[in-house]
């Protein structure tokens, strides 16, 4: 089963089948140099229970698509239009104070680098009983209370006294843990888990994301899991989505996108990728060139001047016309279903090893 | 944390310790006669000779720093005069012990400074933080654009202005004046307003600019962004978060500040002809009155020190990292 | 070259110096001093950086270093180049001991052993163009080539795969892995023999990461350079390393060639890193069939490291001896040539699932418990 249903631009207003439904989103930046067009056009449902594994490289826009969800982008700067649709509730529209009972509460977010990420004025025990006393009203015992309760589910030993300790008391697994307990502590509804792990070392990587598995077992939430790393996405997420250059190229399930992906640029990805069990005779075959500025984008398909496969498709299409992502599994880009079939199958996997 | 202020005490003695060293090298060790500037002009060589007996300028030179290094901690004896710890010495102009002098002056220049400073950082902080929080504002714009106006009037452009406005054309103030704090609180501050809003004009635009730049720099904060992205409101995250972060680089300014604070009350006691330390000081260097100049010195030392201490106390209380490292 | 009379002569023939070793590193130890107490501040600890350890690394060949944060990997390079002066130890380049060896006396070696940073943003001076960046190297160390140096700087701004013409921009007119592809070049300029390279990769996005290890890769076979490649990434240390290193606090706990290490490690934490690697599997239907291990908490201060074995703390099968004694870095049974193991209780030589995992974190076996019952 699919969650990424609806049609690229469906009608407004028509009720998305996700818990979490964005539609036609497109985030625009002022800057010095012009209008940054950071996300152009993304679409996207997320279920309750399930996870949505977001990925791409920097610039691709995954983490500004969920710094808008949670409204944290710079009112003054940004221009944002299109929906996003949160349990039926819109919020590109939504006020100031109705984001705020929402953050925290059913929407939480993880952050990159636990380390910046919690503030060093105050104990690990006061910033995760915080939105907790704020959403549900608790005193600051029973806040203090839940915290504890929290870090010693997350995995910190002697929770009561860590509590007390500061954050750059704690290390650096132990600092992603407390963020978790906080973005855990008033059982929200969606996660977003913005590279959790990528300032993690990879034994402690392996611990975090096993627990956010399993805590996600218990909770029951939604999450949406971005990151830069295929392996780290293959084993978190249940759908995925590939960003490139501020709008999605390719959607499935994960077996799909990963086992017989359509996209070029999800080709290239796989193929850069040294695996552990990758063939060692062949050279690592890289994506040539550098992802795009975003002040002025390429036309027509954004990936066209990286993409060894644009002089297989018909005419200039690619450089004229933006392919469009279909519904469900699908990915934008102006080969016939068949030449990616054979594409796959018969230049890169075999090199895939 | 008792650990650390009591390292910093101790490392404050031994600094303190090194300046008196210094001080007393520079003036009495170094050849500039002390002897002959203590008799004045017309000095006859016997009586310059009496007074290096007096002053124990014959003695060896360990022997004179003992004494004088001693005179500060448990006093000494002049001819004619005790001179109680602690004894920096007799004015050659006046005569007077140089401790009584400061002690009289001190308080009038601890006023205006302490004044001053509450003065520029509740104004400097407030406006700035105003300007951070509306961003892009007319309120941003007016505090920012003040500041660089502000942040060029000297006080003795600014003072002399300020009295035309105030005293000599409307009236509405008197003249400057200290009345000790302990006998009339009210008066205290009204004597002193002038002068110390005048010097506080200059910091208070630096430290709008610092604050708003600071603040500004906080809020980009990882942590400020995770404080709202759990749902916490603007305004407690921009006071409990951003706020207290951005406090670092200004305590830490503060800190380096304190000196041209003291600089900043010698030029408003000239400016408002106001008896204080900034005052002694210059009377000290005009009249060659070596003992006065090398008291007010210390003292000013002293001064720094405790408020560098203070400074550092601050630190520890605002950032736990400090604290608990 | 009056300054090599200074250096021990190398011993030996020039045929006997081919079968030598490059590098070669014994007991190399770096502390840093801990600064603390009251009232008077005093040495009060030191960080075992690096601790002991011993490797050589060939002609011409690719050495791979892995770890995570704190094993003193970075460190090593460091030493290695000698940007850091060890504490105990000695390396050798060439036969020569060059451990302690002056900047004068180093000067003639400095040229040979190269390095490259992680960062491509801060490692290149921004105020300086790119024909400026690379021939600093030979200015420094007086070198002219035939041709003069700024032909010398467009041929190697070639072989990075950058255009010449770019010889008098500045570096913040190149994206991430171009800059990286200069601070290859700055490291040729003076044609060394070993090149150590920080985590040369680590900063890149994934599709650039790979076409700076192709680079990499082309510049070893070709040039015929030995690289000590130092990084956290196992999937890219195994694509570029013909041997690889594995440290964990401050020692080497397992060394071998690549295919030992990686399909048949004996060390326990050997096996704990290659199983936390996430990995994608390509075939369809097939599900993981690696083995599972989960570590507790993270990897210890290197100010007071364990005693024994330093990985006893985290360790499943550690028993008293481990903390007793430290284990000898050596060939245990069923290692082939060349892999030896600081283990008293190694594993089996595979890396396939074992049929339980071991889980060693607490939250994560209450969860799975849970979830079982």
């Amino acid at each position: 089963m699919t969650t990424v249903t609806k049609t690229e631009g469906a009608p407004a207003g028509t009720g998305p089948e996700g818990f979490l439904s964005v539609r036609d989103l497109s985030v625009r930046f002022a800057t010095e140099d012009g209008v940054v067009r950071a996300v152009d056009g993304l679409s996207f449902d997320v279920e309750r229970g399930r996870t949505l594994g977001i990925v791409g490289e920097s610039g691709s826009g995954k983490s500004v698509t969920n710094l808008t969800i949670l409204g944290l982008h710079n009112p003054r700067t940004t221009t944002i239009d299109g929906e996003i649709v949160l349990d039926g509730k819109e919020l590109v529209t939504a006020t100031e104070k109705e984001m705020e009972k929402l953050r925290g509460n059913k929407v939480a977010m993880i952050f990159q680098d636990p380390l910046t990420a919690l503030s060093p004025y105050y104990t690990v025990g006061r910033q995760i009983a915080e939105p907790f006393m704020k959403h549900t009203g608790a005193s600051k015992k029973e806040g203090w209370a839940r915290a504890v309760e929290m870090l010693g589910k997350v995995g910190i030993p002697n929770p009561a006294q860590r509590a007390k300790d500061y954050p750059h008391q704690f290390s650096g697994g132990m600092r992603q843990r407390a963020m978790i307990a906080m973005a855990l502590v008033c059982d929200p509804d969606l996660l977003i888990a913005d590279e959790p792990t990528t300032a993690l070392d990879v034994t402690v990587q392996a611990q975090i994301l096993d627990l956010l598995k399993d805590l996600q077992q218990e909770f029951g939430s939604a999450i949406v899991f971005i990151t830069h790393d295929l392996g780290v996405i293959a084993d978190m997420a249940d759908d995925i989505m590939v960003m490139y250059a501020g709008s999605a190229v390719e959607r499935g399930t994960v077996d799909e996108v990963l086992r017989a992906p359509r996209h070029p640029y999800t080709w290239g990805l796989l193929n850069s990728m040294p695996r552990l069990d990758s063939d060692l005779s062949a050279p690592l075959a890289p994506i040539p060139g550098s992802p795009p500025s975003l002040l002025s984008p390429p036309s027509g398909c954004r990936f066209h001047p990286r993409c060894a496969f644009r002089d297989r498709v018909a005419g200039d299409r690619c450089v004229t016309e933006r392919p469009l992502l279909g519904p469900d599994r699908s990915s934008a880009c102006h080969l016939t279903a068949e030449q990616k079939r054979t594409i796959f199958a018969e230049e890169i996997k075999p090199r895939l090893g | 944390m008792l650990q650390f202020i009591i390292r910093r005490t101790v490392g404050a003695a031994v600094t303190l310790f090194l300046i008196g060293a210094a001080t007393f090298f520079l003036f009495v060790a170094a050849p500039s006669d002390y002897a002959s500037l203590s008799c004045g002009k017309d000095c006859s060589p016997q009586r310059l000779e009496d007074i290096r007996e007096a002053l124990g300028l014959n003695l060896p030179l360990a022997q004179q720093f003992w004494d004088f290094m001693s005179g500060i901690v448990v006093g000494r004896d002049f001819p004619g005069e005790h001179c109680p710890a602690p004894c920096l010495g007799q004015s050659f102009y006046s005569s007077d012990l140089v401790w009584d002098t400061i002690k009289d002056r001190f308080p009038l220049t601890l006023s205006l400074t302490v004044g001053a400073t509450v003065v520029f950082l509740v104004l400097g902080l407030g406006a700035g933080m105003l300007a951070a929080f509306r961003r892009g504002s007319p309120v941003d714009k007016v505090a920012t654009g003040a500041s660089m106006v502000l942040s060029s009037f000297q006080i003795y452009f600014l003072g002399p202005i300020a009295l035309m406005i105030f005293v000599y054309g409307t009236g509405i103030m008197e003249d400057p004046k200290y009345v000790p704090l302990t006998e009339d609180p009210v008066g205290w501050l009204v004597g002193l307003s002038i002068p110390m809003v005048v010097m506080a004009t200059i910091f208070t635009a630096q430290y709008t600019r610092m604050a708003r730049s600071s603040l500004i720099e906080q809020l980009a904060e990882d942590h400020v962004r995770t404080a709202r992205a759990k749902g916490m409101s603007q305004r407690y995250v921009f006071f409990r978060y951003a706020w207290r972060g951005s406090l670092i680089p200004i305590v830490t300014i503060l800190g380096i500040d304190l000196s041209s604070l003291l600089g900043g009350a010698v030029v408003t006691e000239l400016t408002f002809s106001l008896q204080g330390i900034g005052r002694l000081a210059v009377d000290g260097a005009v009249h060659k009155d070596l003992p006065l100049t090398m008291g007010v010195m210390l003292v000013g030392a002293f001064a720094i020190l405790i408020l560098n201490i203070l400074t550092d106390i601050a630190y520890a209380w605002i950032d736990p990292r400090v604290r608990l490292s | 070259m009056k300054e090599d009379l200074v250096l021990p002569a190398p011993r030996g023939t020039a045929a006997e110096r081919e079968r030598e070793p490059l590098l070669e590193v014994s007991g190399l130890t770096k502390h840093f001093p801990v600064k603390g107490g009251f009232p008077i501040k005093r040495t009060v600890g030191q960080v075992q950086a690096v601790d002991g350890i011993d490797l050589s690394i060939g002609v011409a060949e690719s050495f791979g270093l892995v770890g995570e944060s704190g094993c003193g990997k970075s460190t090593t390079g460091r030493l290695i180049t000698r940007l850091l002066e060890p504490t105990g130890g000695t390396i050798s380049y060439r036969g020569r001991d060059i451990t302690h060896a002056r900047r004068k006396q180093l000067a003639p070696v400095r040229s040979e052993i190269q390095m490259i940073f992680q960062d491509p943003y801060s490692s290149l001076n921004p105020r300086q163009t790119v024909g400026k960046i690379i021939s600093g190297p030979m200015e420094i160390n007086g070198i002219d080539p035939a041709g003069g140096r700024e032909k010398r700087v467009r041929e190697l701004l070639e072989i990075v795969g950058l255009n010449p013409e770019h010889y008098n921009r500045f570096p913040h007119e190149f994206s991430g892995g171009q800059r990286q592809r200069i601070g290859v070049a700055r490291a040729l300029a003076l044609d060394p023999k070993l090149i150590v390279a920080d985590e040369p990769v680590s900063a890149l996005d994934v599709s650039i990461q790979a076409q700076v290890v192709n680079l990499l890769q082309q510049v070893q076979r070709e040039l015929g350079i030995a690289f000590l490649f130092i990084a956290h990434d196992l999937a890219v240390v195994r694509h570029f390393s013909q041997r690889v290193a594995v440290m964990y606090l401050g020692k080497i706990i397992e060394i071998g060639d690549r295919d030992s290490i990686y399909t048949r490690p004996r060390h326990p934490y050997t096996h704990a890193l290659l199983s936390a690697v996430p990995e994608v599997t390509l075939t369809e239907g097939a599900g993981r069939n690696r083995e599972r291990i989960r570590l507790a908490g993270d990897v210890p201060s290197p100010i007071s490291p364990p005693s024994g074995c330093r990985f006893r703390t985290r360790c499943w099968k550690a028993q008293d001896k481990c903390a007793t004694e430290v284990p000898p870095l050596v060939r245990i049974e069923g290692n082939r040539e060349g892999h030896l193991t600081a283990c008293h209780f190694p594993e089996d030589p595979t890396i396939t699932d074992r049929g339980e995992d071991i889980v060693l974190d607490p939250a994560l076996a209450a969860l799975e418990e849970t979830d079982q019952g």
